[in-house]
This record gives structure tokens, C-alpha cells and sequence, in this order.
């Protein structure tokens, strides 16, 4: 059976029609053509998928598209706005929070998350918060580092 | 994932319909953080999913007197609830220990007893706290302390018609001493090696009442009740947790796995047992 779904995706506007099962991972990257989220280990543990879902962030390799009828979505395209990047992925630049890539959407989006929720997080919140998005190249200093310095405004 | 029908009730009647309508061949569906993997696999391989996503009416907490949570509340709402820090902050705490924040945005409290993971936190944490489930059918509906609730791994009491819809939380006469532990040997979001919660009634130095119940110990939540019988009427001491820790090997039943032997959680049960009355009444 097909779903009829509607909802935003960086502030745009998308109707599809899936088959019911469809995850949301498969229709943002395959429907609406944003490839930025990534599928890591496709059980919700690792955090690569993550997208914000009306502001909370959700491992949308777990969430059927249907559940996100009428939510506005923001995936990592949207996070720079008129060609400037957002102060958090400045940061995940200059203090190199980053290694081969494939888990930073995800990362990006959790610690933006993070920020809006609590602009000022101890390391303690930080490591509480991020948990949830692993890094296999062992980068986890370099991202504490890069929010702290976004959260102090040395970006 | 094997095709379903997804249905979108948007009443609990009419959920209640659907589920009556297909039993066997239908499942509910809250957040789906959990039952999607169990599809993916195809451990459960349902003809209809009833969504109940768009279902008004069980998404709020009250806490006029006992506790009301309504089952559709997602566990970062609980967590973050002040009703909940204020009175029970030890069942704010417990829900701010599942897995990550991703999926507490996401997992519901009534889908996480539903699931029926003995692995997971809040059940020995409600158990300590002496908490019940309302679960609905067609038929009317039911309420049973939360221990009744489980009957094995990924197995409830319920029928496939019925939904929990609530879960009551009794307000405490006076504030419990409270402690939930795990044993995480391996990583802060992995399931506990064991994990106990524990909820103390205590007056002039002595323990009035006493509730003790552990996570990942066995098939089920597990209540430690010769422990609370050794706590009870008698003044707190070291000696006093070591005799209640001392009755909870005899009534866990763990699994060997990747964790831990068996015996080895055993020991461990007893271990965080002891330590949990400890840092209860620290």
C-alpha cells in the first residue's frame, strides 16, 4: 500500500507517495534527493541518520516516512543559510571536529541540537548529549572542542 | 521490511477497533524505535500496523496526587517533565538513562513496557516505585501492578486486542530514599550487565517499607522481595544491605552472554543490590 505523506524539508515544501514501509532515511535521500544523511549501522544506535524532526533530533533509519506527515525537517543541507555556514559547522572546521566524514552530518545536527537546547553546555552535557553519534575514527576531543568553541563564539 | 497495512487511527476507540478487528494479525505501533527492528528482522511480521501517531488523549502527564502519564508520552517529555523532578525525580533520572536523547525523542512509555525488553530501565524503576498500568480494549479496560505486567522476554500479559493507555505513579507520603545503578561495563548506551533500582521508606533510621527490583537479572523485571523483607522494620546498616543483598542471587535467573557468565551476574546482582541501598541512603 502506498502513503500519501506531506511535510517540509529545509523549509521546502515535499509530497510523496511511498510504499507504507518506507523509512524517512530512504525518502530523504531517494525522494527528496538529499544524500547528506547517511545510513550508519540502520539499528538507531549509531547516529549518522539523524536529522532534526520539528526541532528534535530522531534516527530516521527507524521512522517509518508516514510518522513524519506535517513535520518540518531539517537535515544538514538546510544549516547554512544564503551560502554561509552555520557557526556549528564553522566550528566543526576550524578546530577540525571531523575525520573521514561519514558520521559529521549526523554530529553536526545533534551538537546544532544541542546548542539551541542549551547554548552554554558543560563537557559533562556535551558528552551526555553526544553519546548517541559515534565516531569511528576516534575523533570525539576534536568534536567536544569544536562545540565548546561554538558555544563560546570563537568561531 | 515486509509490507503492512498502516492504519491511522485517530482515537483511541478507534484503535481499539482496528486491534479487535485483526488480533493476532495486527500490531500497534507508538514510535516504532523498537518494533521497526523487530520487522526489519521479521521477528514480528504483521498484516497491519495500526500507527497510533495521530491518536489524541494519551500524551499528557498530570500529577494531581499520583502520577499520570499517558502512554503516548515520548521518554525525553518524562525526563524533562518538572512534576516528575519534583516528585519522583528518581523515575526522571531512569528515563533520562535510555539509550540516547534520539531516541528518547522518539520511544513512548507505553511502547517501552509494551516491548517487554527485560534489558530495558524504567521497569524495576517502576516496580520500586510501586507503580500500575492501565491497559484498554474494546472491552473495557484493566489495571495491574507494573511486576504483572511482564511474562518473559519481549512477552506481556496482554491480548492482542488491548493497548496501554496509562501508567500511575502513587505519590510517596513522605520523599523516598531512591537509587537506580547499572552496570555498564562496555559503553553508556549499551543495555546493563544488571541494574537495579530500589526505593526506601524510611523513618527515625528505620526502614518503614522497602521496594528492590532489577533489569537485565532475568526473562523478566525481577522483585527482590526476600531483600525487602530482610529491610523491613529493621534500622539501616552496612550489615543490614549486606543481609538483603545477600537473599538476591537465589532469585535472579540470568542469561550468559557477550555481558558476562551467568554466575558472574549473579555475583554482580548482589554486588549492585548493596550498592544501590548505599547510595539510596547516602
Amino acid at each position: 500500500m502506498t502513503a500519501h505523506v506531506r511535510f517540509r524539508v529545509n523549509g521546502e515544501s515535499h509530497e510523496v507517495d511511498v510504499p507504507e514501509q518506507r523509512l524517512l532515511i530512504d525518502t530523504i535521500r531517494y525522494e527528496v534527493g538529499l544524500t547528506g544523511t547517511k545510513l550508519g549501522c540502520g539499528v538507531g544506535v549509531c547516529g549518522a541518520c539523524t536529522v532534526l524532526l520539528d526541532g528534535k533530533m530522531v534516527s530516521t533509519c527507524i521512522m517509518l516516512t508516514a510518522h513524519a506527515e506535517g513535520a518540518d525537517i531539517l537535515t544538514i543541507e538546510g544549516l547554512a543559510k544564503d551560502g554561509e555556514l552555520a557557526p556549528i559547522q564553522k566550528g566543526f572546521l576550524k578546530y577540525g571536529g571531523f575525520q573521514c566524514g561519514i558520521c559529521t552530518p549526523g554530529q553536526i545536527l545533534a551538537a546544532h541540537a544541542l546548542l539551541e537546547y542549551n547554548p552554554h553546555p558543560t563537557e559533562d552535557e556535551i558528552k551526555d548529549w553526544m553519546m548517541g553519534n559515534l565516531c569511528r575514527c576516534t575523533g570525539y576531543y576534536k568534536i567536544i572542542e569544536s562545540i565548546e568553541k561554538t558555544a563560546a563564539g570563537e568561531v | 521490511m515486509i509490507p503492512f497495512d498502516l492504519r491511522f487511527p485517530t482515537t483511541v476507540q478507534e484503535a481499539l477497533e482496528l486491534l479487535d478487528q485483526y488480533g493476532e494479525e495486527a500490531r500497534p505501533m507508538a514510535g516504532g524505535t523498537a518494533l521497526v527492528l523487530l520487522m526489519q528482522q521479521r521477528l514480528v511480521t504483521p498484516q497491519v500496523v495500526v500507527s497510533l501517531s495521530r491518536v489524541d488523549g494519551l500524551s499528557s502527564i498530570s500529577a494531581n496526587g499520583s502520577l499520570r502519564i499517558g502512554a503516548l508520552v515520548n521518554h525525553r517529555v518524562v525526563e524533562e517533565s518538572p512534576e516528575v523532578k519534583a516528585g519522583w525525580p528518581l523515575l526522571a533520572e531512569t528515563y533520562h538513562r535510555v539509550a540516547t536523547v534520539r531516541i528518547r525523542n522518539v520511544a513512548t512509555v507505553g511502547g517501552g513496557l509494551a516491548h517487554a525488553d527485560p534489558n530495558q530501565d524504567p521497569p524495576a524503576t517502576l516496580i520500586a516505585l510501586n507503580a500500575t498500568v492501565t491497559a484498554a480494549s474494546s472491552g473495557g479496560k484493566r489495571e495491574m501492578p507494573i511486576e504483572d505486567l511482564f511474562k518473559g522476554y519481549y512477552e506481556t500479559c496482554l491480548t492482542p486486542d488491548e493497548l496501554i493507555t496509562e501508567l500511575t505513579v502513587p505519590r510517596p507520603v513522605r520523599p523516598l530514599k531512591t537509587a537506580y545503578i547499572k552496570f555498564l561495563p562496555r559503553t553508556a548506551d549499551d543495555y546493563a550487565t544488571v541494574a537495579v533500582a530500589v526505593a526506601l521508606d524510611v523513618a527515625d533510621g528505620r526502614c518503614v517499607d522497602a521496594r528492590i527490583a532489577l533489569n537485565a537479572a532475568g526473562s523478566t523485571p525481577i522483585r527482590a522481595r526476600d531483600a525487602e523483607n530482610v529491610l523491613r522494620g529493621q534500622p539501616l546498616s552496612d550489615e543490614v544491605f549486606r543481609a538483603a543483598a545477600a537473599t538476591v542471587p537465589a532469585i535472579v535467573d540470568p542469561v550468559s552472554d557477550h555481558r558476562g557468565s551467568a554466575n558472574y551476574k549473579s555475583r554482580m546482582a548482589e554486588v549492585f543490590v548493596r550498592r544501590a541501598l548505599e547510595k539510596a541512603t547516602a
